[in-house]
């Protein structure tokens, strides 16, 4: 999408509001909204998967190590991965930026 | 074909559905729309029309089925009347916005309370607003002819509207008239198969149905209108290629002795066939009288309109609703706002008659011309003229 | 539950349909859910969306986190689109048209757009057969419009239109059983899941999508912020529910109850409600009153499912089901 929402004519707009690209969405920085992140000691990573099957988020992947690792453009910080790891491999901490 | 039969008007309604090769029909049978879905089940059960019959548990879910139906691209086709055209009200605002070609037949039938299942046009003026294409039909040739015709003009590329058909309930749905079909060969040259540009398809996702915040909600609601406005000649066009295949022509506005008259009547629905015989009494006895039908409703034909009127001095507004607390006729109030700003306009009497199925004889049409005359003279303190009403 | 040798990427697919990038409420289980359930659905589906927190969240114009064909209409009719598209698709199919083979339709809703609001058009489309999958996904109240009782909320519960006060103690009325009546409807599959057993709910909804007919399958789906419970306890939450028998797993095939988890023995449902801040004015009398009743209700189901708990089968079927001995 080139122009933002406010940018946008009634000519710019598809029959019906139709959105013809699909998981647009992704554009969005919901990484903004975190007031903690996650932290990682991977030597404890066992590469389990957890953690990503449990991200509401949908947005950790697997490192070149094959560690779990959340991206934080999308994390939000809830927690949810540090709070479900087995062995404990992922702390919470406040966010800084 | 040039044979004329007599059948049902609901019958012959369901058979033009039947033609148009419709692929999905669901719809909630309420009277006095109840024999155009019956007789589909029929069509449908004996494997004359190939669709899917979904008997659907509301009339808002019969429009929200049509709406689901039109997304996959799929012909669609529902009818309702009164209460259920009221029931799916939301839904409809929905069909329009989400340009979803869905073609319904609206058997005209007053609204509760109290209740009542006879014809007049509170229905009708309640969705005034949604956004469908409307056309209002007098007798049941033109039925036949303009559902035909709704499939073609709601599925054009161009257009990709939902449109409505306008039907008097009984005084319509339940008479025996006489229609010439069309040959299924000549109907399905006329009538291109359904092409939706963009439908749920997993080759190709889409997204429909996203929420407007307040940055872009008006551009989304003026890019529905603008296509509204300009699907008037995509109308026009269609009725016009209708008369060269099948020798009956259609206008949104249908003359009768109206040019040049100094009096003209305006109504809508099939009580104008009856103001068609007063007309031609009064026209006998010297009244320089004539009468004009609104035949497409939405979008409103201003233009062709203010050129019927121009020459007029009296127009008489005869409404079969009322707008409550309001200018009373929908319709009067509609004309009086096209005409306002021309400098030479008849004067707009409004008359509000025929609810709840009263009917109105011919020397009842012609009391109300003479009443209209007289009041476009003298002047009145009310708003509208009921008429009929026993005090 | 037996143990799955735990390797994620190996068990579920990599491909989120539902994007990251939508903008539900951090720790949203709802959302979790969602994702989980379209895991195990694949890329042949067409979605039909209530109003509710996940419309909302995932469909902006101009965004959409959706990789699949999705409408949204209104809040009551999604069971009704569902069948018009279901309707839709079969004539076009049989007219010889253009369509995408064995596409499938399936239909979700929060718990207002299915036991409220909703009702009237799941009822009807479940009485007509159409050959779709209903996920509703119960987050226990209308959480997109600020959190407001639905009749899934359960007793007890606070929420902004039934709150705590002098004169109340909360939601005064039994979370509406709506499995039991998409049971009554004689349709082929019923399950209830939870997005904490992460693999029996997508071995539900593939069964459900794969069986001929209505499927209807009831996600208990934890709302930290209507629940007032910490973002990281979501995982936790939906557990305990399970385990305290306020939620139980079950699966009803053609009619036939299965416990899916064995509970020889139930936690006390305390252990569930001081974790959420909804619970918190309870007193120790009613939340007794709540223990009675979940006890009574789960001794029910298992009554149901004839000889006590019974494991949940691994293969997805279609057609009848045999009875278990």
């Amino acid at each position: 999408m080139a122009k933002s929402e406010s940018e946008l004519t009634w000519k710019d707009l598809e029959i019906g509001c139709i959105v013809t690209e699909p998981g647009n969405a992704r554009q969005y920085k919901t990484g903004a909204w975190r007031s903690q992140r996650p932290t990682y000691d991977f030597s404890k990573c066992i590469k389990c998967g957890i953690c990503q099957l449990f991200c509401p988020e949908g947005c950790i992947e697997q490192n070149e190590d094959g560690n779990f690792e959340a991206n934080m453009y999308y994390c939000k910080g809830c927690g949810i991965c540090a709070r479900e790891c087995w062995p404990r491999v992922i702390t919470m901490v406040e966010e800084e930026e | 074909m040039t044979t004329r039969v007599g059948v049902e008007v609901s019958i012959a309604l369901a058979d033009a559905v039947k033609l148009a090769n419709a692929d999905v029909i669901a719809a909630y049978p309420i009277t006095p729309q109840t024999h155009i879905v019956e007789h589909l089940a029929e069509l449908v059960a004996n494997g004359e029309l190939d669709a899917e019959y979904v008997p659907v548990e509301s009339e808002h879910s019969a429009m929200s089925a049509c709406v689901g139906a039109a997304a996959v691209g799929a012909r669609t086709f529902t009818a309702t009347a009164g209460q259920g055209l009221e029931l799916m009200h939301e839904v409809l605002y929905v069909a329009s916005s989400m340009r979803l070609p869905v073609v319904m037949a609206v058997a005209n039938r007053a609204l509760s309370s109290p209740l009542s299942v006879w014809g007049d046009h509170s229905d009708l003026m309640a969705v005034r607003d949604t956004g469908w294409i409307q056309i209002v039909v007098e007798n049941g040739q033109q039925t036949v002819d303009n559902i035909i015709c709704a499939f073609r003009i709601a599925e054009d590329k161009r257009v990709l509207l939902p449109v409505m058909v306008h039907l008097d309930g009984f005084y319509l749905t339940h008479v025996i008239e006489p229609i010439i079909f069309p040959e299924q060969e000549d109907v399905d040259r006329f009538l291109p198969p359904n092409q939706y540009p963009l439908p749920l398809n997993p080759d190709k996702p889409v997204t429909m149905g996203d929420f407007g915040p307040p940055v872009i909600y008006t551009e989304a609601k003026w890019a529905q209108e603008v296509n509204l406005i300009a699907s008037k000649e995509v109308i026009l066009g269609c009725w016009d290629e209708f008369g060269k295949a099948f020798g009956r022509h259609y206008s949104p506005v249908e003359k009768y002795h109206s040019d040049g008259a100094r009096v003209i009547l305006l109504t809508m629905g099939c009580f104008s066939e009856t103001a068609m015989v007063a007309i031609d009494r009064l026209r006998a006895a010297g009244n320089d009288v004539g009468q004009i039908r609104l035949r497409l409703w939405r979008p409103f034909p201003f233009e062709e309109f203010r050129q019927a009127v121009r020459e007029a001095d009296v127009l008489i507004v005869l409404d079969r609703a009322i707008s409550f607390g309001g200018p009373g006729g929908v319709v009067a109030s509609e004309v009086k706002a096209a005409l306002y700003n021309l400098d030479r306009k008849p004067k707009v009497v409004s008359f509000i008659g025929g609810l709840g199925g009263r009917d109105i004889t011919e020397a009842g049409f012609e009391d109300i011309i003479k009443r209209g005359i007289e009041i476009a003279r003298t002047g009145s303190k009310r708003e509208y003229e009921i008429y009929g009403v026993r005090e | 539950m037996e143990k799955y040798a735990v390797y994620v990427p190996r068990l579920v697919k990599r491909q989120e349909n539902f994007a990251p990038g939508h903008r539900a409420c951090i720790g949203c289980g709802e959302a979790l859910a969602v994702r989980l359930a379209f895991k195990a659905l694949g890329n042949n589906v067409v979605v039909a969306n209530a109003t509710g927190c996940m419309e909302i969240v995932a469909s902006q114009i101009p965004y959409t986190s959706w990789h699949l064909p999705w409408i949204h209409t209104l809040f009551e009719n999604t069971a009704a689109v569902a069948s018009g598209i279901e309707a839709g698709y079969k004539a076009m199919k049989r007219k010889g048209m253009a369509v995408t083979p064995d596409m499938k339709v399936v239909a979700m809703a929060g718990d207002g757009g299915t036991s409220d609001i909703g009702l009237q058009a799941l009822s009807g489309a479940m009485e007509r057969g159409h050959d779709f999958l209903y996920l509703c996904f119960d987050n226990e109240a209308y959480m997109n419009t600020g959190i407001q009782r639905s009749s899934a909320t359960p007793f007890g519960a606070m929420t902004t239109t039934s709150p705590a006060g002098k004169k109340s103690i909360g939601q005064t009325s039994w979370k509406k059983n709506m499995p039991a009546i998409a049971v009554a409807h004689n349709i082929p599959y019923v399950a209830t899941a939870c997005h904490s057993y992460p693999f029996d709910l997508m071995d539900k909804v593939a069964r459900g999508i794969n069986t001929p007919g209505p499927a209807y399958i009831h996600i208990l789906s934890v709302c930290p912020t209507g629940w007032r419970s910490p973002t990281d306890t979501v995982i936790r939450l939906g557990r305990l529910a399970v385990e305290t028998g306020m939620f139980p797993l079950y699966e009803v095939e053609n009619g036939h109850y299965k416990m899916s988890l064995d509970l020889p023995q139930l936690r006390p449902v305390k252990d569930y409600l001081k974790l959420q801040g909804r619970f918190r004015h309870l007193s120790d009398d009613t939340i007794g009153i709540i223990q009675d009743r979940v006890i009574e209700e789960y001794n029910k189901l298992v009554e149901k499912a004839k000889d006590g708990s019974k494991r949940a089968k691994g293969k997805s079927r279609a057609g009848t089901a045999k009875v278990s001995a």
